[in-house]
C-alpha cells in the first residue's frame, strides 16, 4: 500500500533500493563500501544487515565490478551496481559500452543484462576536475543503455524502482549536493512505473525551457524571478534522457516559439546540442533562435568562485531566458 | 604394448573433434578468401587441442566465454557448424542472426556464453556467471579463456582478484600460443611464467602443454571438480601453438624462419595422428576422421550457402527489450 513518508533524497533511495532487495529476491546489491560501511554517501545504510549476503563490498575494481553485473544479470540476478562517482565510470567504459550494451542486440536477444548502475555525478565546492563532471552525454551517445537522472526525493525513489525493473541496463545519475537535503514528502510503496517520461515544472507561454538534474532548482528560480515581470516559461525537467521525450518538448515548443536548454554538463557536444537539433528537425516555427547553457566548455577547478565562472548559475539563466524571451527578428519593428 | 582399444577409441574421438574444428576453420578461410564471408576473421588452426580436451570435461550448465578466435571453442561446446557458419556468411540461420559475425558470435543454449572482441574484456563477464551461481545454487562452473596477449589487460588481473577473493567458481584459461596479436609475448614481459601473475593472486595455477589432451583434461578435471565444490578459482596457462596468422591476410613476417615447420609437427592433429600410428591403429581409421569431418564441415557449407540472407527490415530489432 503507498504510504507519504518524509525523506531526504539519500533516504529515498535507501528506501528504493530496499524495496528492490525485499520484492525482488534476484536483487544484488554492491559496490566500493557499499556492504558493511553503507557507502561513502550512506546510501545503502542498513541493507547489508537486513538482506545479508546480496548486499557486499567489492573490490576498488570497477571493470570486474560491472563485467560481473554484466554476466550475473545473463543469469537471472539483477545486479544493482553502485559507482561511487561517474568519473569512476570511465576505468570500467568498455563493460559499459563493449560489453553490457550490446549483450541482447548481438546475441539476437538470447541474452540480455537487466543491470543497474547507480552513479552520482556533478560539481560541489571544492570538488576537484576527477570528481565534478557531468558526462551524461557520453552514455546517451551509446544505444542500448537507458540513463535517467532523478533529483527530488519522490523522482530518486520512482526513477530506482523503474530503473531496477527494466529489463535493459540502465544507468541512474544521482547527485551527492541533494542526498543529505530537506526531508520531503515522498511517497514509498506505490506502482512501479515503466521507464521514460519526463516533469513539468512550470507552465508559461513566453519560452519552454527544458532542464535535467540539480542545476534545474537553479532554472526554477530564474524562471520565478521573471515571473514577477510577466514573463512565464514552461519548464520541463527530463529526468529520463534514453528514453528521451522529444514529443513532450516539441508539443510545448510548437505553443511558445522559444527555446532554452540548461545543463551542468558541457555545452560543446551536450545533449542540448541534441535536443535543439530535433526541435529544429521538426520544422517547427521558433520565433527565437533556439539557446543552450551549459558548462563553459572547460575543465573543472576546485575554487568554487573559479566553478562559479564557468558553470551556469541563477543570474545567468535568468538573463539568458530574458534574452530568448525578448529576442525579435530584425525589421519585425523592434 | 598396444592400447586397449576402449583407449584407441577414445583418441579417434578426440582426433575426429579436432578435425572437426580445423575443418571448420579451413573452409571459413576459403569463404573468406572467396569474399562469402567478409570482415575480420581469426582462425585456431593449431589450438584445438585445448578446446576439445577442456570442454569435454565441462557440463551441460557450464558457462563458457571464449575470445574472437573463438570458432573452434563453440564447436567443441556443441554449436552446429551449420549455424556458426551461417552467422558468418550473415544468414538469418546464424547463431545470432547475423549480429555477431565471425567475432562476436554467442549461442547462450550450448552454454557458449559468446566471443569477445575486446582482448581481456570477458574475463570479468565470466566472473559475474560463478557470481550468478553463488545465489541460483545450480553449481555452474564458469570458464574464460582467453590468449597470452590478455593478460596484460587490467580487466582480466581485476576479474581473476575479484574471483579468489570472493572463492568464486572461475576456471581461467590462458591459451599461451606465444604471440600477442603480432607481437611475442616474452617481449611484453619481464616474467613469461604467465601462471605466476594467478598464483599471486591466491588462484592456483598449473602450466601444461596444450597439445596434450590428457595434460589439459587432468588440469581442466581438477579445476570443474574444485570451482563445483566451491573451492574458487583456478588457472590453466595452456601452451600452444597458432599456424596460421593471427587473421586473414596476415603475413606473418614476425615469425622466426623454421618456427612454422616445427610448429607444424607438434601440433596436436599432427601430433595425435603420429601417437596413433605408433601404437598400431590403422591408417584408415586415422585418415577417416579427418574424411568425416570434411564431409560435415562440406554439408554444413552448403547448408548455410543455401539459408536466406538475414533481411534488413530486422536491423534495429533486439536493441531494447
Amino acid at each position: 500500500m503507498p504510504e507519504a513518508v518524509k525523506l531526504n533524497v539519500g533516504g529515498a533511495v535507501n528506501a528504493a533500493l530496499a524495496r528492490c532487495l525485499e520484492e525482488m529476491p534476484e536483487t544484488i546489491l554492491y559496490g566500493e563500501d557499499v556492504g558493511k560501511p553503507g557507502g561513502v554517501f550512506g546510501i545503502s545504510r542498513g541493507l547489508q544487515k537486513r538482506f545479508g549476503d546480496r548486499v557486499f563490498d567489492t573490490p576498488i575494481s570497477e571493470t570486474a565490478m560491472l563485467g560481473a553485473a554484466v554476466g550475473a544479470a545473463s543469469f537471472g540476478r539483477r545486479p544493482i551496481v553502485e559507482i561511487m562517482w561517474i568519473d569512476f565510470s570511465l576505468v570500467a567504459l568498455d563493460q559499459i559500452v563493449n560489453q553490457a550494451a550490446n549483450v541482447r542486440y548481438v546475441s539476437e536477444g538470447r541474452t540480455t543484462a537487466p543491470l543497474t548502475i547507480r552513479t552520482q555525478q556533478g560539481n560541489s565546492p571544492g570538488a576537484c576536475a576527477q570528481h565534478s563532471q557531468n558526462l551524461e552525454a557520453l552514455l546517451l551517445h551509446i544505444p542500448g543503455i537507458r540513463v535517467c537522472m532523478p533529483r527530488t526525493g519522490q523522482d530518486a525513489y520512482d526513477l530506482v524502482l523503474s530503473a531496477v525493473a527494466c529489463e535493459d541496463p540502465t544507468v541512474v545519475i544521482e547527485n551527492r549536493t541533494l542526498y543529505a537535503g530537506a526531508k520531503e514528502e515522498v511517497t514509498i510503496g506505490g506502482e512501479i512505473l515503466p521507464i521514460g517520461g519526463h516533469r513539468r515544472r512550470r507552465d508559461g507561454d513566453h519560452a519552454t525551457v527544458v532542464t535535467w538534474g540539480s542545476i534545474t532548482t537553479r532554472v526554477l528560480d530564474a524562471v520565478d524571478r521573471l515571473a514577477a515581470d510577466g514573463l512565464t516559461a514552461d519548464v520541463l525537467e527530463m529526468v529520463w534522457l534514453n528514453p528521451f521525450d522529444h514529443s513532450a518538448v516539441l508539443e510545448s515548443v510548437r505553443r511558445t516559439g522559444r527555446l532554452l536548454v540548461v545543463h551542468e554538463a558541457a555545452r560543446t557536444g551536450g545533449f542540448g546540442a541534441e535536443v535543439v537539433a530535433r526541435v529544429v528537425e521538426s520544422g517547427t516555427v521558433l520565433l527565437a533562435p533556439p539557446r543552450r547553457l551549459g558548462l563553459n566548455d572547460s575543465r573543472i577547478p576546485s575554487a568554487p568562485q573559479l566553478a562559479a565562472a564557468l558553470i551556469p548559475q541563477t543570474e545567468q539563466i535568468a538573463s539568458e531566458l530574458r534574452e530568448v524571451i525578448g529576442w525579435t527578428h530584425a525589421g519585425d519593428g523592434s | 604394448m598396444s592400447e586397449s582399444p576402449v583407449a584407441v577409441n577414445d583418441r579417434l574421438r578426440d582426433l575426429h573433434a579436432m578435425w572437426r574444428i580445423r575443418a571448420l576453420e579451413e573452409k571459413v578461410r576459403d569463404l573468406r578468401l572467396e569474399e562469402l564471408i567478409v570482415g575480420s576473421v581469426h582462425l585456431s588452426n593449431g589450438q584445438e587441442s585445448i578446446a576439445v580436451a577442456a570442454c569435454s570435461e565441462l557440463r551441460p550448465q557450464d558457462a563458457l566465454y571464449a575470445t574472437y578466435r573463438g570458432h573452434g571453442w563453440a564447436v567443441a561446446r556443441g554449436v552446429p557448424p551449420r549455424n556458426i557458419l551461417a552467422e558468418l556468411l550473415a544468414r538469418s540461420t546464424g547463431v545470432n542472426g547475423g549480429r555477431g559475425g565471425s567475432a562476436h558470435f554467442s549461442a547462450p543454449e550450448f552454454g557458449f556464453h559468446g566471443e569477445n572482441s575486446i582482448v581481456g574484456a570477458g574475463a570479468p563477464t565470466a566472473v559475474g556467471a560463478a557470481l550468478a551461481a553463488r545465489y541460483d545454487g545450480s553449481g555452474r562452473v564458469a570458464v574464460s579463456v582467453f590468449g597470452d596477449g590478455a593478460m596484460n589487460q587490467g580487466a582480466v588481473t581485476e576479474a581473476m582478484n575479484f574471483a579468489a577473493a570472493f572463492g568464486l567458481g572461475v576456471i581461467f584459461i590462458c591459451e599461451n600460443n606465444r604471440y600477442s596479436e603480432l607481437t611475442p609475448i616474452n617481449d611484453m614481459v619481464a616474467n613469461p611464467d604467465l601462471s605466476q601473475r594467478a598464483t599471486a593472486l591466491g588462484i592456483p595455477a598449473v602450466r601444461v602443454d596444450g597439445n596434450d589432451l590428457s595434460q589439459v583434461r587432468t588440469a581442466m578435471s581438477l579445476s570443474v571438480a574444485s570451482a563445483a565444490a566451491g573451492r574458487g578459482p583456478s588457472f590453466i596457462e595452456a601452451h600452444t601453438q597458432r599456424i596460421v596468422g593471427h587473421y586473414i591476410g596476415d603475413a606473418e613476417q614476425y615469425r622466426p624462419a623454421g618456427e612454422l615447420d616445427a610448429d607444424m609437427i607438434v601440433e596436436p592433429i599432427a601430433r595425435l595422428a603420429r601417437e596413433l600410428e605408433t601404437a598400431g591403429v590403422g591408417r584408415h581409421a586415422i585418415d577417416r576422421c579427418e574424411a568425416r569431418a570434411r564431409d560435415e564441415i562440406e554439408r554444413a557449407a552448403s547448408q548455410a550457402l543455401a539459408d536466406p540472407l538475414v533481411d534488413p527490415s530486422t536491423a534495429k530489432e533486439h536493441l531494447y527489450a
